[in-house]
C-alpha cells in the first residue's frame, strides 16, 4: 500500500503529530462533545447583543422607511450595498477551496474547507439581507420572484442585472448549503456514534440522515461531491460577476467597464481569504486545532491573498489607466477628482482602499511574514478594511456626484441605523458561527483521515526511507512484487 | 425489509482490507457491505460494485434547468406579455445568459442530492444498522452474507485468516426504519447460536 500512497517528500505534512484514525475522531471531537469555555460564551452573547441592535435598526427602518437612512439624490446607494457586495465576497472563499481547490487536488483544503464553507454560507446570509431591507415595502419582496401574479401575470425583468443577482444569490447559497451539508453527513454520523448525551443521540441522529459509512453510499457520496465541485466552480465565479454587472452594465462613470467581473472576483477571493484567516487564527487557537489547521495552511492562504491582492492592484491600476486613455471626460473626473484627488471629499477613502489592499499585503512576499500569526492576523482584518472601502469607493465617489454640479449631493455619512444594521449583519455572522464551531465539527473528520495516512507527519517520515531507495530497488519491490 | 444473518469481520487497517476483499470473493463468499470511516477509492472495484450513474442523472437535471429557464423566459418575454425594455429585442438571449446559467446549475445541484439522498435511502429519522459504531470512526467493517448452506464457524475462520479481527455472526436488519437514535429501536440482537 506504502507506493500507492507515495508523495514526494519537498511538500510539508498537512497533520502534525503522531495520527491514526481513532485520534483523527478524537482531536476533531472534543470541542464539539466538551462543554463551552468561558470564552465561547463571552464571545456568543456579545454576537447575540450586536444580532439584537441590528434587528432594532431593521425594525426603526421598516417602520419608518427608508428615510431612516441618510441615502439621498444622488447617493440612492450607500452603505447598504456597500455592505452587500462586501458580505458576497466573503461568502467566495469557501465555496473556492472546498470547490476549486478540490478540482486541483490540493490536499491543505481538507484543513479549512468545513469552516470556510459554513463561513460562506454566514456570509451569503448576511449579503442577503442588505437588497431584501433596502427595498423598504420589505413585505412585497416576493415581487423579485416570477410567480404568476394577478397584475397581468406581470413578469420580472429578465434582461436586468438586478434580477439576475436574485438567482445568482438564491443559488449560490442553497448549492452551497448543499455542498456543505453533504459533507457534513459523514461527520455527523460519527458524532451520532459516539454520542453519550439523550439530546446529541437525537440531533446528530437526525443530522446524519441514517449514514452507514456503506462502500456504495461512499462511491456515490464521492460522485456527487466531484460534480458539485465541478457546479459550483463556474458558479461562484459567475455570482461575483453577475453582483459587478449592477455596476457594469449601468451608464455611470467609475463603473461602466469591461474589466468589472475579473476584477470583482479576484476581489472577493482576496477579502474572502482574508476572513477564512480571521476565523480560523483564531479557531485553531481555541479549539486547539492547531495540528490540522497548521502553520503551512496559513502560509498558503497567505500566498492566495498575496497573488489575489496583486491582481485587485492590477485592475484597480488599468481601470486608473483606461479613464484617462478613454478620453471620455465624465470618466476621468471620477477618476481623477473624485477618487485621486486627496482633497476631495471622499479622496481620503481611495488612498485607503490603495493602502490596505495593494500596498499592505506585499509584505507576504516574506516567507517570515508568511508565517507570522501575528502579522498574518493584522493583515487579515486590514484587507477587510480596505476591501470594504473598495466597494464603498466604487459606490459612492462614482455618484455622489451627477452629470450636473447642480445634482451633486452633500456629504454622505450613515445614520446610526445604518451602522447599526451593518453591526447587526456582523451579529448574525459570529452568532452562527460561533453555533457552528461548537455544534459541529469544525475540521471534515472524514476527508482528514482520507489523506491522512499520505500527509500525515508520521506517515511522511516513514516514507523517507523509500525515497532514499535507489528506483531499481524501488521498482522491484513494489511493481514486480505480488503483493496485490 | 428482513433480518438476515451475517459473518462480520473488522479491520483496521486498509492496507489489510483490500487483499482480504478480494480473498473472500474468491473463496465464493458473497460480500454484503464494507462499512468505512471515510471513502477508500477503489474499494468499490475490488467488491465488483458497478459505477454510479449519479453523474448521468446530474446531467439530465442541468439540461432540464436550462430548456426550463430558456423556455419559460422566451414564453414569458415574447409571447405572455412582450414588454420593450430600452428598445432591445423581446427575444434577447444574451441577457437571459445569467439566469439560463444560475438554473442549470441550480436544478442540477439539488437534483443531485435528491437522488443521491434516494438511491443511499438517507433523510431524517431514518435509522439503519451498521454493526459497528466505531465504522465511522476508525474501523472497516466487512460483512459477509450467510445463507443456510453457508457454514459460519468456517467462514469465521476464513475471514480471520485474512485478518479480520474480532469475527463474529450478527444478525441485521437490512433496510431501514424510521426511529430516533435516543431511543432504543434496535431491530437486530447478536445472534445466540454463533
Amino acid at each position: 500500500m506504502a507506493s500507492l500512497r507515495y508523495e514526494s517528500q519537498v511538500r510539508q505534512p498537512l497533520v502534525d503529530g503522531t495520527k491514526d484514525y481513532h485520534q483523527v475522531t478524537e482531536d476533531i471531537c472534543r470541542p464539539v462533545e466538551a462543554k463551552p469555555s468561558r470564552l465561547w460564551w463571552i464571545g456568543f452573547l456579545v454576537s447575540v447583543a450586536l444580532l439584537l441592535f441590528g434587528v432594532v435598526s431593521v425594525a426603526m427602518e421598516v417602520t419608518y422607511g427608508t428615510g431612516q437612512w441618510n441615502l439621498n439624490r444622488t447617493i440612492g446607494w450607500g452603505w447598504d450595498i456597500t455592505n452587500f457586495v462586501w458580505w458576497v465576497g466573503i461568502g467566495h472563499a469557501g465555496t473556492l477551496i472546498s470547490a476549486i481547490l478540490l478540482l486541483f487536488r490540493q490536499g491543505w483544503r481538507t484543513g479549512v474547507n468545513r469552516a470556510a464553507e459554513a463561513m460562506t454560507i454566514f456570509a451569503v446570509m448576511c449579503a442577503g439581507q442588505f437588497p431584501i431591507w433596502h427595498m423598504g415595502r420589505v413585505w412585497n419582496a416576493f415581487f423579485v420572484l416570477p410567480y404568476p401574479n394577478t397584475r397581468g401575470p406581470l413578469w420580472v425583468n429578465f434582461n436586468s442585472p438586478l434580477l439576475w443577482d436574485v438567482f445568482a444569490i438564491s443559488t449560490y447559497f442553497t448549492v452551497s448549503l448543499l455542498f456543505w451539508y453533504s459533507g457534513l453527513i459523514p461527520d455527523m454520523a460519527t458524532l451520532r456514534d459516539r454520542a453519550k448525551k439523550k439530546w446529541a443521540k437525537l440531533f446528530y441522529g437526525v443530522a446524519a440522515f441514517g449514514w452507514t459509512g456503506s462502500t456504495k453510499h461512499w462511491q456515490r457520496h464521492e460522485a456527487l461531491s466531484l460534480v458539485l465541485a465541478g457546479l459550483s466552480t463556474p458558479l461562484v465565479l459567475s455570482v461575483h460577476t453577475i453582483v459587478s454587472f449592477d455596476f457594469a452594465t449601468s451608464v455611470v462613470p467609475g463603473w461602466h467597464t469591461t474589466i468589472f467581473p475579473p476584477y470583482f472576483v479576484a476581489g472577493a477571493i482576496f477579502s474572502g481569504f482574508a476572513m477564512v484567516q480571521t476565523l480560523l487564527l483564531v479557531t485553531r487557537k481555541v479549539l486547539s486545532l492547531e495540528e490540522y489547521i497548521t502553520i503551512e495552511h496559513i502560509e498558503v492562504m497567505n500566498k492566495v491573498i498575496v497573488l489575489t491582492g496583486s491582481i485587485v492592484g492590477i485592475a484597480y491600476l488599468t481601470e486608473l489607466f483606461m479613464a484617462w486613455y478613454s478620453a471620455v471626460p465624465y470618466e476621468w473626473y471620477a477618476f481623477k477628482e473624485n477618487r485621486l484627488n486627496l482633497n476631495s471629499p471622499y479622496g481620503w477613502s481611495y488612498w485607503l482602499m490603495m493602502g490596505c489592499n495593494v500596498l499592505s499585503p506585499q509584505i507576504f512576499w516574506f516567507r517570515k511574514m508568511r508565517r507570522n500569526l501575528f502579522v498574518t492576523f493584522f493583515m487579515s482584518i486590514l484587507v477587510n478594511i480596505g476591501m470594504w472601502f473598495e466597494r464603498f469607493v466604487i459606490i459612492v465617489t462614482s455618484i455622489y456626484r451627477d452629470y450636473l454640479p447642480s445634482s451633486w449631493s452633500t456629504y454622505y455619512t450613515p445614520t446610526i441605523w445604518e451602522v447599526g444594521f451593518y453591526l447587526g449583519t456582523f451579529g448574525l455572522f459570529f452568532t452562527c458561527y460561533f453555533l457552528f464551531s461548537k455544534y459541529f465539527p469544525v475540521i471534515a473528520i472524514a476527508e482528514i483521515k482520507h489523506i491522512l495516512k499520505k500527509n500525515g507527519s508520521n506517515f511522511k517520515q516513514g516514507m523517507s526511507k523509500e525515497e532514499n531507495e535507489s528506483l531499481d530497488a524501488y521498482a522491484d519491490k513494489h511493481v514486480h512484487g505480488d503483493h496485490h | 425489509m428482513s433480518v438476515q444473518k451475517f459473518v462480520v469481520g473488522n479491520f483496521y487497517d486498509e492496507a489489510v482490507l483490500f487483499p482480504a476483499v478480494k480473498k473472500v470473493r474468491r473463496a465464493g463468499y458473497k460480500i454484503h457491505d464494507v462499512f468505512t470511516p471515510f471513502p477508500i477509492h477503489g474499494l468499490d472495484h475490488a467488491m465488483g460494485l458497478r459505477d454510479t450513474s449519479l453523474h448521468t442523472a446530474g446531467f439530465i437535471y442541468g439540461i432540464t434547468g436550462t430548456s426550463t429557464a430558456v423556455g419559460f423566459i422566451t414564453w414569458a418575454l415574447t409571447l405572455d406579455w412582450p414588454i420593450n425594455f430600452g428598445g432591445k429585442p423581446f427575444f434577447a438571449l444574451p441577457a437571459w445568459i445569467p439566469v439560463t446559467f444560475e438554473l442549470t446549475v441550480l436544478f442540477a445541484a439539488v437534483g443531485m442530492v435528491l437522488t443521491f439522498c434516494y438511491l443511499c435511502q438517507l433523510a431524517p429519522f431514518v435509522k439503519k444498522d451498521h454493526f459497528n459504531p466505531r465504522s465511522t470512526d476508525d474501523t472497516f467493517v466487512m460483512a459477509v452474507e450467510c445463507t443456510d448452506a453457508t457454514n459460519e464457524a468456517e467462514a469465521i475462520k476464513f475471514l480471520e485468516s485474512v485478518g479480520a479481527k474480532d469475527v463474529t455472526v450478527m444478525e441485521k436488519e437490512t433496510g431501514w426504519w424510521l426511529g430516533r437514535y435516543d431511543h432504543d429501536t434496535m431491530r437486530f440482537q447478536k445472534s445466540t447460536n454463533a
